[in-house]
């Protein structure tokens, strides 16, 4: 059924001259899933997630994400959708506070839903007491958590995040996955890239990229019986090499 | 040639943050040695120190005979180093910035090119390319090329790997074995626990602190208490289900597709019955323990807890 599926991305192809980026992708994601997109460096996922998230349009094809159509309603689909990267994220001279009151603003929230959201995103994290706080006084750790709290609090459909977790230590890998799934729990659809494997795991399903296609798609069990190894590191390490 | 590093009682602070807390280590001549831990644990302070960028508060430093504060100029003839953020000169060619570190250290291209062949053959095809238009793994391997340059006896990298996919970190990693066999002293930093099983020793830091220092396999024949890993019907919400199982479990880590569950003084049996019992009343099914080996990511966490 066409409506539970809260990405359709059928025959995807983006060029940069003779660059073929993006090579004719297909696949969906179903609405309240985590879904790993996984690949190596220079694959073309930052490309696709481009394309997903509104930011670039496909050279043909069709991507529909969270209803809206990105080659025509790019705008309505921004609005809908939660975005987080390690490498652009938070503002580091601003507080907390300032930082949800920024990306409410953005997303159109009225202040009243801001305060009451940030209220309840920080209680969640247990930083209520840092709300006054500079960002940049903050460990990694806890700006990521604000970082996916923030990208999340104008209730978005999906909520892509490229590579959240770089850089942390594994307690707190772990404490940013809890949050994943229970923002899942609530309906909200995951994307997820990471170069941790085990974090691949984590996911409900993953896709596999190589060289601007997509070389695997299934649930992390079916993979590991199809290409008959016991870790998903090994099944990238088979695909990635493969295509080497 | 490889040097030995010594760094004894070495204390650095940054205004009230205390960036290295008393650290002691010895690294061996010609040894490939690890140094795991998260952002903010202090291995970036450690090696800005030993590459003599920052000066320490307390405590010392020998790299081979020389001593970091008074014999700087030596130390950093003997030392390559390969910063965690791209250091190069963008607009500079490939070639350009490798002939300038070897002027720098007073050597060429020429002269030692067997010291970089396996990694900068790699690159070598883009040799009139600016480095600031290369691929993240191309300025890796431009970055290592530069470090190389010199013959240094020991080589520092720091976070090599960090962002860098699965399959570009095996090979790299096969690189620095190969060096390894050249005689050089290779120190090198990483987030990724699973890295550690493939240096001689390796050292978990957190906070400035060394939780341990010992050879990957001694840490995980160290490891304290039973280990166990756990799968059901439901791993979405297993976490939030296991909170106050309670009663001999120490600790409760997801771990890829299954959970690991820590114990100490508890039979399987009991703790087979305390799980099930505790997990079936809120719908789990095909609850499965077994026991399990703990991997260095295991004994990270626990050694994490205790402190």
């Amino acid at each position: 059924m066409e409506e539970n599926n809260i990405i359709i991305v059928e025959n995807l192809f983006k060029k940069f001259g003779n660059f073929t980026a993006n090579n004719d992708l297909n696949f969906v994601v179903k609405s309240g899933e985590i879904f790993g997109f996984l690949g190596a460096n220079g694959a073309g996922k930052t490309t696709a997630i481009k394309i997903l998230s509104g930011l670039s349009k496909p050279t043909s094809g069709k991507v529909i994400v969270a209803g809206f159509d990105v080659n025509t309603q790019s705008n309505k689909l921004k609005q809908n959708i939660g975005y987080m990267s390690q490498r652009f994220s938070l503002y580091d001279d601003l507080t907390v506070k300032e930082n949800f009151r920024f990306y409410g603003g953005i997303y159109g929230m009225s202040a009243k839903n801001i305060r009451l959201k940030t209220e309840a995103l920080l209680k969640r994290l247990d930083m209520l007491n840092y709300k006054d706080m500079l960002l940049k006084k903050l460990p990694l750790g806890w700006k990521q958590k604000l970082a996916f709290s923030v990208a999340v609090m104008h209730d978005p459909a999906i909520v892509f995040l490229d590579e959240p977790t770089g850089g942390v230590d594994p307690i707190t890998r772990r404490q940013f996955w809890e949050l994943i799934y229970e923002k899942s729990s609530e309906g909200v659809t995951i994307f997820v890239t990471t170069h941790y494997m085990d974090e691949a795991e984590y996911c409900q399903r993953v896709s596999i990229m190589a060289e601007g296609k997509i070389e695997a798609l299934d649930t992390p069990s079916n993979l590991k019986k199809q290409f008959n190894v016991n870790t998903m590191d090994e099944v990238f390490v088979k695909i990635a090499r493969k295509v080497n | 040639m490889s040097v030995r590093v010594e760094i004894n009682k070495l204390v650095k602070n940054f205004e009230k943050v205390e960036a290295l807390k008393e650290i002691s280590l010895k690294v061996e001549e010609g040894e490939l040695f690890g140094l795991i831990g998260p952002d903010g644990s202090g291995k970036t302070t450690l090696f800005r120190l030993i590459t003599n960028l920052l000066v320490q508060n307390n405590g010392t430093i020998k790299v081979g005979d020389y001593d970091s504060r008074k014999d700087f100029k030596e130390i950093r003839k003997i030392t390559g180093y390969m910063p965690g953020r791209f250091s190069l000169y963008h607009d500079l060619s490939v070639e350009e910035n490798l002939n300038f570190y070897a002027h720098i250290f007073n050597t060429t291209l020429k002269e030692n090119y067997h010291l970089i062949k396996d990694v900068y053959s790699q690159i070598e095809p883009f040799k009139k390319r600016k480095a600031g238009d290369l691929s993240g793994g191309m300025k890796q391997k431009l970055a290592l090329s530069c470090a190389l340059i010199h013959k240094p006896e020991l080589l520092i990298l720091d976070e090599p790997t960090t962002g860098v996919d699965a399959v570009s970190r095996k090979e790299f990693w096969e690189l620095l074995k190969k060096m390894q066999k050249t005689g050089i002293t290779i120190m090198v930093s990483t987030p990724y626990m699973d890295e550690a099983s493939l240096c001689d020793r390796v050292a978990l830091m957190q906070n400035g602190n060394l939780l341990a220092l010992e050879t990957p396999e001694n840490i995980v024949n160290q490891y304290s208490g039973d280990l166990w890993q756990l799968s059901t019907s439901n791993m979405i919400k297993i976490i939030v289900d296991l909170e106050g199982v309670g009663n001999g479990i120490k600790n409760i880590f997801r771990f890829g597709e299954k959970v690991h569950i820590t114990s100490s003084g508890i039979e399987f049996e009991e703790l087979n019955k305390t799980i099930i019992d505790f997990l079936e009343p809120k719908g789990h099914e095909n609850i499965i323990i077994e026991k399990v080996e703990p991997q260095i990511e295991d004994c990270f966490l626990d050694l994490m807890d205790e402190n």
